[in-house]
């Protein structure tokens, strides 16, 4: 049913229909914007068509006009629903999204021509497109309608895949990207191997942390010297795993680089680093602030919750029960 | 959903002690012989870990051969027993060199033993030994009470089934530990009027 609200404002989305079939459409008609918007607003408007069966109707228009079967088409002929990213939650689901580029990354293998980073109001997913689909650059920055794109996931972690079928229209508005980053607050309990002094592979764009010297991708390397922190938040209901980069985990302990660097070497041993923070962090309470990645939060704020918490309210609480 | 293959951590309980030397009933979820152990406590809640934060009142080391370190953890309600011999290294030697009386933060897990006279015993195999500050010790407090009469407010939910276990394995009453939670909370209350 289209209700009232809907219907306007999927008035103002009927434009990026209309760029969506054109798209569609342009390598077999020659079709604009312009005249797809106008045979959709007539319908929608006049008509009082509701916009899918809108869009169903002016593409069947133009398959005819064009000689060739739904299925010839480019995909995404209006038979998906707009999805928010951060509602994508199944494998393999064919959808469309409206979303800006919000990073772009260097492709590791010549068979993805780009991978990086697409944000909505809901979040930001990973997407990737393959040479392969020979579709158009995306560019950093500009907002998008992505038709007929397919949600893949990998350990429990979504994103999307552009291809062949995919359409590509550039917005005119820009999309506004959703702050995806949460807040969470427990004991610190542990702090996993992997912390403290750590060295990285040095080969470009690698940064693997090196297990006794050794790269998993580039083997034996020199590698460079950083910081971090793997550390267990639990509130006595849930774990959560927190990743502090060398930036926070210099600000929550108080060690620089440096210092670390001249511990290890004190001590012929860089453990000594992890050991120290161990017994710096382990068993005090912290909020920690920042964007999820798989199953870590990514640092961005930390606090030490050293303030006393209010006994009275609870006590309240308790007496009434 | 293969984000289930990943092996996930046993979230660590807050439970006061006077209700985890109550406790004495152990159990598994499957027959499988490493599935994680579990300690069933009174108000209805399975603990394969605990985080404990008290006074370290007293140290000793009671092994034989080896070192074997006992360590008395006191809360407002009782006291914690924590062991840690050559297998917990990191939790021995934090006890070894702890001068009590001290605000220590415990990770561990719960073990039970039967001694002669029958009577269960339970204490903490730590996992890590951390000196922490009095306000780290009094958020423990309130946490742990507020966890505490949660677990006792849903303790006749129906479909609760670690109430129903520690119904059919103690004869135990919740109330007792609502009374304890308050008393815990009392104390911090008392001691910041003491302090102002």
């Amino acid at each position: 049913m289209e209700t009232k609200v809907e219907a306007r404002k999927t008035m103002t989305d009927l434009r990026t229909h209309a760029a969506e079939i054109a798209e569609q459409f342009s390598d077999h008609l020659d079709v604009s914007t312009d005249e797809v918007e106008e045979r959709l607003e007539r319908l929608v408007s006049e008509y009082r068509v509701p916009v899918d069966e809108a869009r169903r109707s002016v593409v069947n228009s133009y398959l005819d006009d064009a000689g060739i079967e739904r299925d010839e088409l480019g995909g995404g002929a209006g038979g998906n629903e707009q999805t928010l990213l951060n509602d994508i939650d199944q494998d393999e689901q064919w959808v469309d999204v409206r979303a800006k580029v919000v990073d772009l990354w260097e492709p590791r293998s010549d068979a993805i021509a780009q991978v990086g980073l697409l944000g909505d109001e809901s979040g930001r997913m990973k997407f990737v497109s393959f040479t392969t689909s020979e579709l158009p650059e995306l560019e950093e920055g500009k907002s998008y309608a992505l038709g007929n794109v397919v949600t893949d996931e990998y350990q429990g972690n979504f994103s999307v895949k552009l291809n062949r079928t995919t359409s590509i229209a550039e917005l005119d508005e820009e999309i506004e990207v959703g702050d995806d980053s949460t807040a969470v607050e427990g004991a610190l309990v542990d702090i996993q191997s992997g912390s403290g002094l750590i060295k990285r592979c040095p080969e470009e764009d690698c940064t693997r942390v090196l297990q006794n010297g050794r790269c998993s991708e580039h083997g034996n390397v020199e590698g460079e010297f950083d910081l971090r922190i793997k550390a267990v938040l639990d509130d006595g209901d849930e774990v959560q795993e927190v990743i502090f980069n060398r930036e926070m985990t210099e600000e929550l302990t108080g060690i620089e680089l440096d210092e670390a660097k001249q511990m290890a070497m004190d001590a012929l041993d860089t453990t000594i680093v992890e050991e120290e923070m161990r017994g710096d962090l382990v068993g005090y309470y912290y909020r920690v602030t920042g964007p999820t990645f798989r199953r870590y939060v990514l640092a961005n704020e930390v606090e030490r919750l050293s303030d006393p918490t209010d006994a009275e309210e609870l006590l309240i609480k308790a007496r009434s029960m | 959903m293969s984000s289930n293959d990943i092996p996930t951590r046993e979230v660590a309980r807050r439970v006061f002690a006077q209700e985890f030397n109550d406790a004495g009933y152990t159990f598994k979820e499957s027959d499988d012989e490493r599935a994680p152990g579990y300690l069933l406590l009174p108000t209805g809640e399975s603990a394969n870990r605990v985080f404990l934060v008290g006074t370290l009142t007293e140290k000793e080391d009671v092994g034989e051969d080896n070192e074997y370190w006992r360590g008395r953890i006191v809360d407002p309600t009782g006291t914690f027993f924590v062991y840690a011999g050559q297998y917990q290294p990191e939790a021995a030697s934090a006890l070894r060199d702890l001068e009590a009386p001290a605000y220590v933060a415990v990770v561990g897990k719960p073990r039970t033993y039967e001694t002669d006279d029958g009577n269960i015993n339970v204490s903490v195999r730590p996992e890590s030994i951390t000196e922490v500050d009095a306000a780290t010790r009094d958020r423990w407090v309130t946490e742990t009470a507020d966890r505490t009469l949660e677990r006792i407010e849903q303790f006749d939910d129906e479909g609760n089934e670690y109430a129903r276990m520690a119904r059919e394995h103690y004869d135990l009453d919740p109330d007792e530990y609502k009374r304890a939670a308050i008393a815990a909370l009392e104390s911090l209350e008392q001691a910041d009027e003491l302090n102002a």
